[in-house]
């Protein structure tokens, strides 16, 4: 048992846990966006970022990849944590404005539209990975992967060509968390 | 040649001597890419010629680059008996003369750079002067090495054999001492003392984050699981930064006796060298290293004949920026797309292939052998407090002297810009240098009193880097630099992670809006805690350390941004929208210079009357200020 601490509070996790994986089993809430239990985490959303004192630093790292240690001090609301969520929601909703789910979580983080805000597009993937990840690792199937990369980053088929490794299973369909994958789909299976 | 035991690499380092100085006369071209980039492969090609035409008891070799780029290509002749001396700018031309004068027993004295009286040869038991008695006639006249700016406060550590040596030719390293520190390492020193040796030195990784090398084998080497891996970063992706090309080009065995000896210290038989696609001399000059040392035996199956064994793979990156991220790197290598992950569990330990691996870059390496040869208290005894030894850097921009220049750590900004690199072109004014490439930082001018080593830099909220160094005058606007950096970032970021990929771009939209006047001194707040969001959030140091050109030109700078917003001026008049050509009445003489060049027929006037600028017209491309001579026309 590895005890250290969160929020001032005294918690214990097993040895190989993630910060998240104590959390959670405390009830105490860290959102998360490309975290699936079921999943390898991936690290991509950096909505679960908290402050870690690892008694020389403290830095922000992200909470489902972060191995716990005995006697680190876990803050979930530190003020630079707060601000690294505050723009990841910020960013998500001027790229999606008219995406519900993204609504949703931005309206938990009291986020309105910014200036810059996409007005044309309400696709609102945002590169989770949970689809690519759930069609490799659950289903076995690898009828997705990510193409490109940068601003042009995209969830693609391979050689975007319409899989014939798609067994039409839906789970991607089902895990994601935006509903992009609704309108991807149709390119995805071979018919 | 066999090298399997200390009696050969003794015999070895004879015939290379008698190679590097040999009883007669013998031209030497730098042949790195810079040489080439300037034509040295011609002047290259028509000495051979006239060496192969012509009876002349005499050779003719490449080496690589001393660091004098801005002169290249660069002509040395060694005469037995004499100083060496170094010849710049070279044609064809000026080559052929300069043979002739040599083929008739005379030293030409045309474009000579500078002479070099003494060849340091740390690593071979000690400097070995080139001649007896006193110089006369206009050798004696002739400017040494160490007379020359550019050259005085410089310490070829890394770059010691660079300029001096065939990078081909095996012998010409171990001439000059090399693979005998990794005889000295096999034989007289366990891998613990290796490792303590390094540590004592104080070695940090060149490659960028300053991470003490010695403690980052330490740790590689307690780690579980077989086998374990020493890697070597080559992938360089700086814009304008190519120390690493250089020392390649220049000295690759080098590289090879530092990987050799990192892995007796870690226990490790099998390494791999990540260099760049795009540098094609360099893993040119990488293979044939690689394939000469293996057929000498220095890798392979017990090197040495003391049982040790170890080889060496190469691996052509595809040049992308981030794959120089020791995560992406080591996916890359395993075939895998040069995405970077989580380092929480550290490469050390599960690395390449999940296995401990140790990734050090080109300069980190070449380092090594000279902290075994001379001692760690040798090496302590150059550079700060913090930070030992020398950084090669590549002085870049707005100052004469352009190139490679290795200097001790500590050296000051003013001394780097002013001395080494000769200062900022006539007319001009220092403003600032960036450094620690395109996420580093840009220091200003009132604090050129910095010494150049990892800590003040860090303080000052630049990094050291891997060495890129831009010098910048007052014709720079800060707004536009920070915009420069962040749209190379942008194109390089992997979009892995949300911060990066969408932070940087909202930073740059920022950014765009006060170089075109727009944006309210709340918006430079925004840009100020969405850069901290960036830094804190980002998944790798590429966005981790992206803010920088931003922070640092805010810290500095921040009346530059306010000027932009406020006033809706750019003080170096840089930024289009910002600014208004017109014409002085006073100064125009009517020469119609301008109206000729205007592509818009926005200046209008007859012959030898004052001219006028339509401003509505204008589309701000400068033609007008850059053609007139009579400095009548001006930009606010
Ligand atoms: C985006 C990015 C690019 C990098 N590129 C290079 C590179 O081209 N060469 C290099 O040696 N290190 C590079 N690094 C640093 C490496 O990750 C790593 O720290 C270094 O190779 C370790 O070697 P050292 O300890 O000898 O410096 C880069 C880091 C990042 C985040
Ligand atoms: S529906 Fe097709 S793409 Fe989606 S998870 Fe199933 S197999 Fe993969
Ligand atoms: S399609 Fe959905 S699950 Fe897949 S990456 Fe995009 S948001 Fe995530
Ligand atoms: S910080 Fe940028 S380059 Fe690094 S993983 Fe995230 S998106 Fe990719
Ligand atoms: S949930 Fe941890 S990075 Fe996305
Ligand atoms: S448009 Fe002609 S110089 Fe300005």
């Amino acid at each position: 048992m590895i005890t250290f601490n969160i929020n001032g509070k005294k918690v214990q996790g097993q040895e190989g846990w993630t910060i998240l994986e104590v959390a959670r089993w405390h009830g105490i809430d860290i959102p998360t966006l490309c975290h699936h239990e079921a999943l390898e985490p991936y690290g991509a959303c950096r909505l679960c970022v908290v402050e870690v004192d690892e008694g020389k630093r403290s830095r922000v790292v992200i909470s489902c990849m972060y191995p716990i240690r005995s006697g680190i001090k876990v803050q979930t609301d530190a003020p630079r944590v707060a601000n690294v969520r505050r723009w990841i929601v910020q960013l998500l909703l001027d790229e999606s404005p008219g995406a519900p789910q993204i609504q949703e979580l931005a309206k938990t983080f009291g986020v309105t539209p910014s200036r810059f805000k996409k007005t044309e597009v309400d696709f609102a993937c945002h590169l989770c990975g949970l689809c690519v990840r759930t069609c490799q690792e659950v289903v076995g199937a690898q009828a997705l992967t990510f193409g490109n990369r940068g601003l042009r980053k995209e969830i693609a088929t391979p050689y975007h060509q319409r899989s014939t490794d798609c067994i039409r299973c839906g789970t991607c369909l089902y895990v994601c968390p935006t509903g992009a994958m609704e309108q991807l789909f149709p390119q995805v299976s071979a018919p | 040649m066999q090298i399997t035991s200390i009696d050969d690499l003794q015999r070895a380092k004879g015939a290379g001597l008698a190679q590097l100085y040999p009883d007669k006369p013998k031209i030497l071209v730098g042949m790195a890419t810079c040489g080439l980039a300037a034509g040295a492969q011609r002047v290259y090609d028509l000495l051979q010629k006239k060496v192969q035409q012509a009876p002349w008891d005499g050779v003719v070799e490449k080496t690589g680059c001393i660091g004098f780029c801005y002169k290249e290509p660069l002509v040395d002749i060694i005469i037995p008996g004499k100083p060496r001396i170094t010849y710049q700018e070279m044609t064809p031309e000026v080559a052929e003369s300069l043979w002739e004068e040599l083929a008739a027993g005379r030293i030409p004295e045309a474009r000579v750079m500078a002479r070099l009286d003494v060849d340091d040869m740390i690593l071979n038991g000690g400097p070995r002067r080139l001649f007896k008695g006193k110089l006369t006639g206009f050798l004696a006249k002739a400017p040494r090495y160490e007379d020359l700016d550019f050259f005085k406060l410089q310490r070829h550590i890394a770059m010691r054999n660079c300029g001096f040596i065939d990078p081909d030719n095996l012998l010409h390293y171990v001439a000059r001492g090399g693979y005998f520190a990794l005889y000295t390492a096999l034989t007289a020193m366990t891998p613990e003392e290796v490792i303590e040796a390094v540590t004592t030195a104080g070695l940090r990784g060149r490659g960028g984050g300053g991470f003490p090398t010695g403690v980052k084998w330490a740790s590689c080497r307690k780690a579980q699981g077989r086998p374990k891996y020493v890697l070597c970063n080559a992938d360089e992706g700086d814009p304008g930064a190519y120390m690493d090309r250089s020392l390649i080009e220049g000295d690759p065995h080098s590289i090879l006796e530092g990987l050799l000896i990192g892995a007796y210290a870690i226990g490790s038989s099998e390494g791999y060298i990540y260099v760049r696609a795009e540098y094609p001399l360099a893993v040119k000059t990488l293979q044939r290293a690689i394939l000469a040392a293996r057929e000498a035996g220095l890798l392979g199956q017990n090197i040495l004949g003391t049982g040790f064994s170890f080889d060496l793979k190469l691996n052509l990156g595809g040049g992308a920026f981030v794959c120089g991220e020791s995560t992406a790197l080591m996916a890359s290598i395993e075939g895998k797309p040069g995405e970077p992950r989580a380092k929480y569990v550290h490469t050390a330990d599960k690395g390449l292939w999940n296995r401990p691996s140790n990734l050090n870059n080109v300069e980190t390496w070449a380092n090594v052998p000279v902290i075994i040869a001379k001692g760690a208290d040798w090496y302590r005894d150059i550079g700060t407090e913090g930070s030992k030894g020398t950084k090669i850097f590549s002085l870049v921009g707005q100052v004469k002297n352009v190139g490679l220049v290795e200097v001790p750590m500590g050296v000051t900004i003013k001394d780097l810009v002013m001395r080494v690199g000769g200062g900022v072109p006539e007319n001009r004014e220092f403003k600032a240098i960036q450094i620690g490439g395109p996420s580093g930082g840009c220091i200003p001018k009132q604090h050129w009193d910095l010494p150049i080593d990892f800590d003040s830099l860090r303080e000052a909220g630049a990094i050291m880097g891997s060495g890129g160094l831009i010098v910048m005058d007052n014709s720079t606007c800060m707004v536009d630099v920070a915009k420069f950096f962040l749209d190379f970032l942008i194109d390089e970021s992997c979009g892995k992670c949300i911060p990066c990929r969408l932070g940087l771009k909202r930073m740059r939209e920022l950014l765009e809006e006060f170089s075109t006047g727009k944006g309210s001194l709340a918006d430079l707040d925004e840009l100020e805690s969405l850069s901290e969001a960036v830094k804190d959030g980002s998944l790798c140091a590429l966005g981790g350390s992206a803010p920088n050109p931003v922070l640092t030109t805010l810290r500095y700078f921040r009346d530059e941004y306010e000027a932009h917003i406020l006033d809706h001026k750019c003080p170096a008049a840089v930024c289009k929208e910002l600014i208004t050509y017109t014409i002085n009445q006073e100064l125009c003489n009517g020469c119609t210079a301008c109206a000729q060049e205007c592509p818009q027929g926005a200046i209008t006037g007859s012959k030898k009357k004052p001219h006028t600028l339509n401003t509505s017209q204008c589309i701000k491309c400068g033609a007008c200020f850059e053609v007139c001579k009579f400095e009548a026309v001006t930009v606010a």
